[in-house]
């Protein structure tokens, strides 16, 4: 046995997307414990609500994170409606779920790109990136932003998807399907990438359970947990919706995870823009919410469940708002996952996991 | 060797026109409804600062008796909170992306009055 080392990992490594700090604690180039710290990114957007009246605040919300934007304006829309006694249009539902599901696709391809890119894959980061532009272009068509979409208002959606668009948007996506699944296909099936993933980090189903794991790192574990299978909103018109999970539970079973959910984010798409209907896209919301009411709420964010919860104090600043994000919640299991992994596989680990430290610490 | 079937795909690029265009020199067509700068139409605004309350970001300051109404670019957040809530129609979001600045300013629009206007006729 060598003598414990200390190795510093972040907040400023090239694997990194985001800050975050791991002391490895290794013998060996085994990793006996690894200690999380994070707190470099963080601006306090919860206390921003108040001063921010509760439709203002949802531009604050969708800042939380670049990746989340358009998750967290909907999850945080949803709450307040729930604490209000409102409900959105149907249509508005709908146009919500799509573009939900779209920023779902940018979000793993982003990711599948940044593995790539990891595994020294660089043709396939560019192609990933090529794939993800036209997303991006889309939401540029239908919503007049890239990243930041600032569509979802309390009481609905601010801009319709017409016809002729929303047959862009399924063109758009038909020509992706074909390219990325050939992507899919190459990486899942590639042998240096099983070499690297297949066994490496294993987090089993009851680990993962206990821990709480949330989105595509517990689906890996064979955890059958997804908040779309809830059926909320315009979830519930789906005709089937079957979480993918894996029973791998290694760094292999989330790299198919997220890649299959590209797919089926572009079903969910094109079910719904066959089936949406014709309608208002906004109901006007007036008055601020009661003293003391509360509300909560749930949404299947790319890297998992998101919780918001808020409460009203009378006017039209709410008292409190809080989220706790997926990542928040995964930083426990990636930490049982580094638990005596090869110091060389840290940033493959990581990685897979995908943790959104942004959307964190807020 | 699966790596190479992505080759197809890197090879097909080759006599596909570029994904990239070569900014500045050209420049990408801006959508129809790209949020790019708040403008406004001068003979339409009222000063009544609705906007002015809309805005999550105090961005805009309306001076009534100054009859000015003004912008600070770098604080705008493109939301839209204004066009949406202008009573009278008289703020538009252009698609057009503004040039890069090499310093802050406040886009100043004077508003003409009707009165003096009727007054001169």
């Amino acid at each position: 046995m060598g003598k414990a080392t200390v190795i510093p990992f972040g907040p400023q490594h090239p694997v990194l997307p985001e800050p975050l700090h791991l002391d490895l604690v290794v013998e060996d180039e085994k990793v006996i414990e690894a200690i999380p710290q994070i707190g470099f990114v963080h601006r306090g957007l919860e206390k921003l609500v108040e001063t921010k009246d509760y439709n203002q605040f949802i531009y604050v919300a969708e800042r939380i994170c670049g990746i989340c934007a358009m998750g967290h304006s909907l999850g945080y829309a949803e709450t307040v409606e729930a604490l209000m006694g409102v409900e959105a249009p149907k249509r508005a539902q709908y146009l919500r779920v799509i573009w939900h599901e779209l920023s779902r696709i940018h979000s793993h391809i982003l990711w599948l790109g940044l593995a790539a890119d990891a595994f020294g894959f660089e043709s396939m980061f560019m192609h990933c990136w090529r794939l993800r532009e036209r997303v991006l272009t889309l939401f540029e068509k239908t919503t007049g932003g890239r990243v930041i979409l600032s569509v979802v208002c309390v009481g609905g959606v601010v801009r319709d998807i017409d016809d002729a668009q929303m047959a862009d948007v399924l063109s758009v996506l038909e020509g992706i399907t074909d390219e990325y699944t050939q992507i899919m296909n190459t990486l899942i099936s590639d042998y240096s990438v099983k070499n690297r993933t297949v066994g490496v980090g294993y987090l089993s189903h009851e680990e993962a359970i206990a821990l709480s794991m949330v989105g595509p790192f517990a689906r890996a574990s064979n955890v059958n947990y997804d908040v779309r299978n809830f059926g909320r909103g315009a979830y519930g018109d789906l005709s089937d919706f079957q979480p993918i999970t894996a029973t791998d539970g290694d760094c292999y079973g989330r790299v198919v995870v997220r890649c299959k959910e590209v797919l089926q984010s572009i079903d969910i798409i094109k079910e719904l823009a066959a089936k949406i209907p014709a309608g208002d896209i906004a109901v006007p919301v007036k008055g601020s919410p009661a003293d003391g009411a509360e509300a909560c709420n749930v949404l299947e964010q790319p890297r998992g469940e998101c919780y918001y919860y808020a409460r009203g104090n009378g006017t039209k600043y709410l008292d409190r708002m809080r989220m706790r994000t997926p990542t928040s919640q995964n930083i426990a299991g990636m930490v049982k996952a580094l638990e005596g992994c090869d110091f060389a596989d840290v940033n493959m680990i990581v990685l897979t996991i995908d943790p959104c430290i942004s959307c964190t610490e807020r | 060797m699966t790596s190479f079937k992505l080759g197809g795909m890197t090879f097909g690029s080759l006599f596909k026109k570029p994904e990239t265009c070569l900014y500045p020199a050209e420049k990408k067509v801006a959508p129809a409804g790209l949020r790019g700068h708040i403008t406004i139409d001068d003979s339409k605004c009222i000063l009544c600062g609705i906007c002015q309350k809309a805005c999550p970001c105090d961005a805009i300051t309306v001076d009534k008796k100054g009859r000015v109404w003004a912008i600070e670019p770098f604080r705008c957040i493109l939301c839209d909170s204004c066009v949406r809530a202008c009573p009278k129609q008289a703020l538009i979001t252009s698609p057009d992306l503004k040039e890069i600045a090499t310093g802050k300013y406040d886009t100043i629009v004077p508003i003409p009055d009707p009165k003096a206007k009727s007054a001169e006729a």
